[in-house]
């Protein structure tokens, strides 16, 4: 999200992302009784990174209790093909699912940067079905900015933010910024 | 990129690299157990073939299903082209059944620009005479890409330093034209192997009359189809002279560096420009081209219907 704008806002900084990714990996720590049997899935693009971060967040958090740790389980899905809005804006090529695993069975946290309007995860969730029957899916994002157009909600989060339609929200490991205008 | 794919020249580079992307993300729904996803549906793919065709039909078909559309297939001989119907009332008719994209084979070159003016659908050139055959050529630049791990996109790469040689029959030939240009996009260097007989009148390739003189000096050996129906013409003194010169005899065979990739576009004539059996091939990717044929096939169809032009619906495109 490069918009040429002027109104930039930073709301989180690289420390606060940080102790989101942290509280997040302990809750799903807490929530799954462990991570036995659970994987992370981030979805493609933007999720990705934070699949992987609080995939480390969580091993790291592992290793400093008893035992040891299970290495979590993580991939991630591409939703374009099964979005809801095929034919209305132009085909972006984006990345690769990658699920090597199993997921009959499986509990599936799904991730990614900003949850919105739900039709990302909406498609996310039809992709993943195509791979196999999960026991459940969880859903994970860092920022929650609201305008949710389907009854989806997620179970981590690590900001509610309230923004306007007109805005957009960039999120990194360097932290989130709110630009005014929409992106694209 | 427009909205039908006619010729590699229309497509251009980026719009080639772009298609080769998408492939890539084709190609991992097909590896899946259930190879299909809901892209396309409620669009009809209409087939209209005028010339014979085993995998091009087959692997379109396969491709539209595979994207959940619809299909049809128009075969000319059991129409109503045999009652005198005109070309362009039949394609009107189909088209006013409800058809997003017709995917055209015609013996005249040209034939797909001549339907674009009478449909608004799409329309996909899967080979118009002696012209052009784009998504044969897509489908190997794709094989070419995941065979030696030569990642070309949207984002870079390229072909540079790849030496190929197309062998055969070069004048009748739309896969050797549409493949070639495709190959030059991306950087490698072309060379016919060609009897002076079958070399189109133009053209500015290098040329060598003789499958020997770069045969040790290649990465690549593209071989085409002699077309045994043009014998009658008399361009080739004898198809064995024709393999003796052209053909992918054991004794090349053997001369063929470990790294040399064989590609075929289809239908093979054994004994003839393939001399030897390719399943023995170390090199072979003739399979692999027909499978990626549909990765490829599924790019084009989402790239054409699965596209539009707003820009979002909601201003915004996070979850």
């Amino acid at each position: 999200m490069n918009t040429p704008s002027d109104v930039r806002k930073q709301v989180l900084g690289p420390d606060d992302v940080r102790r989101a990714i942290t509280r997040m990996a302990h809750e799903i720590i807490e929530r799954n009784r462990g991570t036995a049997g659970v994987a992370l899935v981030g979805i493609q693009t933007g999720g990705v990174w934070v699949a992987e971060a609080l995939a480390a967040e969580i091993s790291r958090i592992e290793a400093a209790e008893e035992g040891g740790a299970d290495s979590i389980v993580i991939g991630s899905v591409d939703a374009s093909l099964y979005r809801d809005d095929i034919g209305l804006r132009p085909v972006s090529p984006g990345s690769v699912s990658d699920l090597t695993f199993t997921v009959d069975g499986v509990t599936v946290v799904l991730v990614d940067d900003v949850l919105y309007t739900g039709r990302t995860v909406r498609a996310a969730l039809d992709a993943i079905g195509d791979y196999g029957r999960p026991k459940a899916v969880q859903l994970a994002a860092i920022v929650d900015r609201g305008h949710r157009e389907l009854p989806i909600r997620p179970d981590f989060v690590g900001k509610n933010l309230p923004t306007s339609a007109e805005e957009s929200v960039s999120v990194t490991p360097d932290g989130v910024t709110i630009t005014q205008g929409t992106d694209t | 990129m427009s909205r039908s794919l006619l010729s590699i020249a229309e497509l251009g580079e980026t719009g080639l690299r772009r298609l080769l992307d998408i492939s890539e993300h084709m190609a991992e729904v097909n590896r899946r157990p259930n190879p299909k996803v809901p892209a396309l549906r409620g669009k009809t793919v209409c087939n209209v073939f005028f010339e014979d065709s085993t995998r091009t039909r087959l692997s379109f078909e396969t491709a539209a299903k595979r994207l959940s559309a619809d299909t049809m297939n128009f075969s000319v001989s059991q129409s109503s082209l045999n009652k005198g119907e005109s070309l362009r009332d039949t394609v009107e008719t189909i088209a006013a059944m409800g058809v997003d994209a017709f995917v055209i084979r015609h013996g005249s070159s040209g034939a797909p620009w001549q339907l674009g003016e009478w449909t608004s659908a799409s329309v996909i050139n899967a080979g118009d005479g002696w012209h052009a055959h784009p998504t044969q050529a897509l489908l190997d630049m794709y094989t070419v890409r995941t065979a030696l791990n030569r990642p070309v996109s949207v984002d870079g790469g390229s072909f540079d330093g790849l030496r190929v040689a197309m062998v055969g029959d070069i004048k009748h030939s739309r896969v050797a034209r549409s493949t070639t240009e495709a190959f030059k996009l991306l950087g490698a260097d072309v060379t016919w192997v060609s009897p002076k007989t079958l070399l189109p009148p133009t053209h500015d390739e290098n040329v060598v009359a003789n499958l020997d003189q770069v045969i040790d000096d290649i990465d690549i050996l593209y071989l085409l189809r002699m077309q045994n129906e043009r014998m009658s013409e008399a361009l080739v003194p004898h198809l064995r002279e024709y393999t003796a010169r052209f053909g992918l005899t054991p004794e090349r065979a053997a001369r063929l560096g470990q790294h040399v990739l064989v590609m075929h576009p289809g239908p093979m004539n054994r004994g003839v420009e393939m001399a030897v059996d390719p399943g023995e091939l170390p090199g072979s990717v003739i399979n692999q081209q027909v499978t990626n044929g549909i990765s490829v096939r599924m790019a084009v169809l989402f790239e054409l219907l699965g596209s539009g032009s707003e820009n979002s619906l909601t201003g915004n495109t996070e979850s």
